[in-house]
């Protein structure tokens, strides 16, 4: 467990063994990958690609920009392979070794590829087709004619038997369930098409539509291969965000040796070693030290737990302040992590059963046209007195015209976009039917700690602090990883005070810091060890620390939440749009009700467990409420999973990334607006575009019908109403510019004052 | 007339060429990190895609 984001940066130098992700290569050599967050510019390129070159018996490496990626190569089986991250570490820059088989980089790569391939014999053949296709229309007759149709049916069928794959794959898998989507109508268009049309020139006719039916291909394979790459590079950057997490522990064995092991190689009764500002990798029990862990992550708590021999400790907890050794207890099947991924499962069932926009207009359209094509085939048979290659002919025509061309880039040609704008403030959509979901949300349910908060303690302004205290504590507190400690010192800076010179300072994990201020002994820690009485202060259950002066009263200091930056302005703009904000956190009541109270929701519950959260999202559901939740620990994952969409910052757990359908990147709370704001203006365009579609079909169907419809005809028709559809949908990138930049940039500590403040929407 | 049935040959030829040309370098790995080659190519030094 563990992130690497805005809150612990340090915790992507956790200590990693290379050699586990060495993999052999089919011709014996050897290669290893990693993952290298701070590739940012051309220099890194060659700082790492020549810095990796020194390496005695290295063979090659280099640098993926794109992914920020490193691939080394080499042949040497002595070569050892720790001294490339050791390089690495030289250089400036952390690095993680991974297995691209394993985070799916490997499957998403050979897909696009073939797309891309797909697409490129399209294009050839669309291109050259089109050319004999004009000769025709130009006029062509005879010999020539039927010269320049063979010579099109040869590169045509070849090129829709190959580039037609993807759609005939997913038709079929549609059919062969039961079910309608867009790609049956346009698998059925094509084949029809081609044989119809081979048929007529097997005849010697004036009319063959091999033209029509590889653009289509083209037009629809460009439009899925957009959808495809947008779609893989959001999923890749979730997965690198996995690949720096901890995948593995150290572990000490009989006579006190530390040994990095992978995840895998874990066995119950392992006695593991949890340095301060680690992540604890394995449920189990402390067996020696005593520390504070922040669990924020795994309960929603805010305020770090106190442990010592005994204690249990579950993964996915920070350890804060002196190393500990915890004796592993649970492994795979029974931690608390794999109780929450059996929730998981229950809830996940529910979303699986959303229909796709398009799949659910397919539905009535597939059935409306064949029906249409049947009505053509019989009004002619009767018309003609039984004259049935003319009927088919026209019938076949109604179904190339009616070919949903504009209908097949509807959604995929807005979804590019919409992602493309969303992936360049910071928000990926892991999943296609996400955004179509995020416009029907009603309510939002955030988390509070690591969700509407920063997970960082602020020094409250209430209450008389001399400055003298402050200046003492900030002395204390100064080399302590604490987070209450890191917030008094955070909190001497703001205010310009210099903090006072304190000598001796030990730190006594579970209860404070002690040192020596002008020969007085001083402690800054918990009340009880600072010896406060005071009633009131005790029975708080808000972030509390005392100071006391050896012969003076002790001084109590109060904390709060920090909220994410934007989170007033996002909760403001998300009720002035009419949906319903909630808080359901793990937290105690008190934090809990101050955010609730700052940033004025609907509705909050305190200390709710997991399965409570769960069961609050599953009952809005039924109450026919659609639900977007939005955390980021452990505990939300089941709330997650259950919610009609779902949003976690990139900072969450990995169980919390893999439950949402979109992670945001960045502190500001703004990106839950916009992801909504897209997604409603992308639903907009969507139906935009399927009104065109028809529209355009309820002009095209009566001339098809008509038997007036010729291939020319069918062509310009259908490239018209693709390129009408295309544009609109461009429109939403236009949203980009027009976004309010002073809410994108508001700067980190004054979201909550800005509240109020009344500006126009984007 | 007749020209055609050698012309058109010799169109498709060079067309299927493109196509070959845009295959081997999809092959090559040329496609990998489009936004690196943008900056590599304000690096002096030769260096080459890697091949999978």
């Amino acid at each position: 467990m563990g992130c690497c984001g805005v809150r612990y940066d340090d915790e992507c130098a956790a200590p990693g063994s290379a050699a586990i992700w060495v993999r052999q290569n089919d011709d014996g050599g050897y290669e290893l990958n990693l993952v290298v967050p701070g590739i940012h510019c051309a220099a890194c390129i060659s700082t790492i690609e020549k810095g990796l070159k020194e390496l005695p018996g290295l063979g090659e490496a280099r640098v993926n920009f794109s992914l920020k990626q490193v691939r080394a190569r080499w042949t040497d089986p002595e070569f050892d392979p720790e001294s490339i991250v050791a390089k690495l570490d030289e250089l400036g820059y952390a690095a993680r070794p991974f297995d691209p088989s394993d985070a799916g980089f490997g499957v998403d790569d050979r897909e696009s590829r073939e797309l891309l391939r797909a697409l490129a014999v399209a294009g050839f053949a669309a291109g050259n087709i089109m050319f004999l296709s004009i000769s025709v229309w130009a006029g062509a007759e005879g010999a020539t004619r039927d010269f320049f149709h063979w010579v099109s049916a040869l590169l045509a069928l070849p090129a829709i038997a190959y580039s037609g794959r993807p759609f005939f794959r997913s038709a079929w898998n549609a059919l062969s369930r039961a079910r309608m989507n867009m790609d049956v109508p346009i698998s059925l268009a094509v084949l029809t098409a081609a044989m119809m049309s081979l048929y007529q020139v097997a005849n010697h006719q004036q009319h063959a539509y091999f033209d029509a039916a590889v653009s289509l291909l083209f037009f629809l394979l460009i439009g899925r291969y957009l959808d495809h790459r947008m779609r893989a590079r959001a999923r890749s950057a979730v997965s690198q965000l996995m690949t720096l997490a901890a995948t593995g522990a150290t572990v000490l064995d009989e006579e006190g040796r530390k040994r990095f092991l992978p995840m895998d190689a874990l066995q119950n009764g392992m006695r593991v070693l949890v340095a301060a500002g680690e992540r604890i990798p394995v449920d189990g029990v402390v067996e020696e030290g005593d520390t504070d862990v922040d669990v924020s992550l795994i309960t929603g708590e805010s305020n770090p737990e106190r442990v010592g021999p005994g204690a249990r400790v579950y993964a996915g907890a920070m350890n804060l302040t002196g190393p500990v050794v915890v004796r592993l207890t649970a492994h795979g099947e029974d931690t608390f992590l794999s109780e929450i991924i059996r929730l998981m499962a229950t809830a996940e069932e529910s979303r699986s059963a959303y229909v796709r926009l398009a799949d659910r207009l397919a539905g009535y359209y597939a059935p409306v046209v064949h029906v249409l094509a049947g009505a053509t085939l019989f009004g002619w048979l009767w018309w003609t007195n039984f004259d049935w290659p003319v009927s088919l002919l026209h019938a076949i025509s109604v179904l190339i015209i009616t070919c949903p061309c504009a209908l097949g880039l509807a959604v995929p040609a807005v979804q590019v976009v919409a992602s493309g704008v969303l992936f360049r403030n910071g928000v990926m959509i892991k999943d296609g039917s996400a955004l179509e979901r995020m416009a029907d949300v009603d309510t939002v349910i955030f988390d509070k700690t690591g969700t509407l908060t920063m997970g960082e303690p602020k020094l409250s302004e209430r209450g008389p602090v001399s400055i003298e205290s402050l200046a003492v504590a900030a002395g204390l507190a100064a080399g302590s990883a604490h987070p209450l400690s890191r917030a008094i010192v955070k909190a001497v800076e703001e205010r310009g005070i210099e903090p006072e010179t304190v000598t001796g300072v030990v730190e006594h994990p579970g209860r404070g810091l002690s040192g020596t201020w002008r020969g007085r002994s001083v402690r800054l820690g918990s009340l009880e060890w600072c010896g406060v009485r005071d009633e009131a202060a005790l029975s708080s259950d808000m972030p509390q620390l005392a100071l006391a002066v050896e012969g003076r009263q002790p001084v109590v200091f109060s904390f709060t939440d920090t909220l994410r930056p934007d989170a007033a302005e996002t909760v403001r703009r998300l009720k002035a749009a009419g949906l319903r904000v909630e808080m359901i956190s793990g937290d105690r009541e008190g934090p809990v009700r101050a955010v609730a109270e700052e940033l004025d929701l609907d509705g909050w519950k305190a200390a709710w467990s997991p399965q409570q959260k769960l069961a609050y999202v599953e009952g809005l559901a039924e109450a026919g409420r659609k639900v977007l939740m939005v955390g980021d620990g452990i505990n939300d994952a089941p709330a997650l999973a259950a919610g009609y969409a779902s949003m976690a910052p990139s900072t969450a757990s990995d169980i919390g990334r893999t439950a949402a359908d979109m992670v945001f990147v960045g502190a500001s709370l703004r990106a839950v607006w916009l992801a909504r704001e897209v997604s409603v203006r992308s639903r907009r365009l969507m139906t935009q575009n399927f009104v065109w579609a028809i529209a355009y079909n309820v002009f095209a169907v009566p001339v098809a019908m008509a038997g007036l419809a010729s291939p020319l005809f069918a062509a310009v028709a259908m490239s018209a109403s693709s390129i009408i559809v295309v544009a609109n949908s461009l429109r939403l990138g236009l949203m980009d510019r027009n976004l309010d930049r002073s809410f994108a940039l508001t700067t980190y500590g004054e979201a909550g004052e800005r509240g109020g403040i009344r500006r126009k929407a984007a | 007339m007749s020209v055609l049935l050698y012309l058109i040959p010799i169109a498709l030829f060079l067309g299927l060429l493109g196509l070959g040309a845009f295959i081997w370098s999809l092959r090559s790995g040329q496609y990998e990190d489009l936004d690196g080659e943008a900056l590599r190519i304000l690096d002096d030094d030769d260096d080459r895609p890697i091949v999978d």
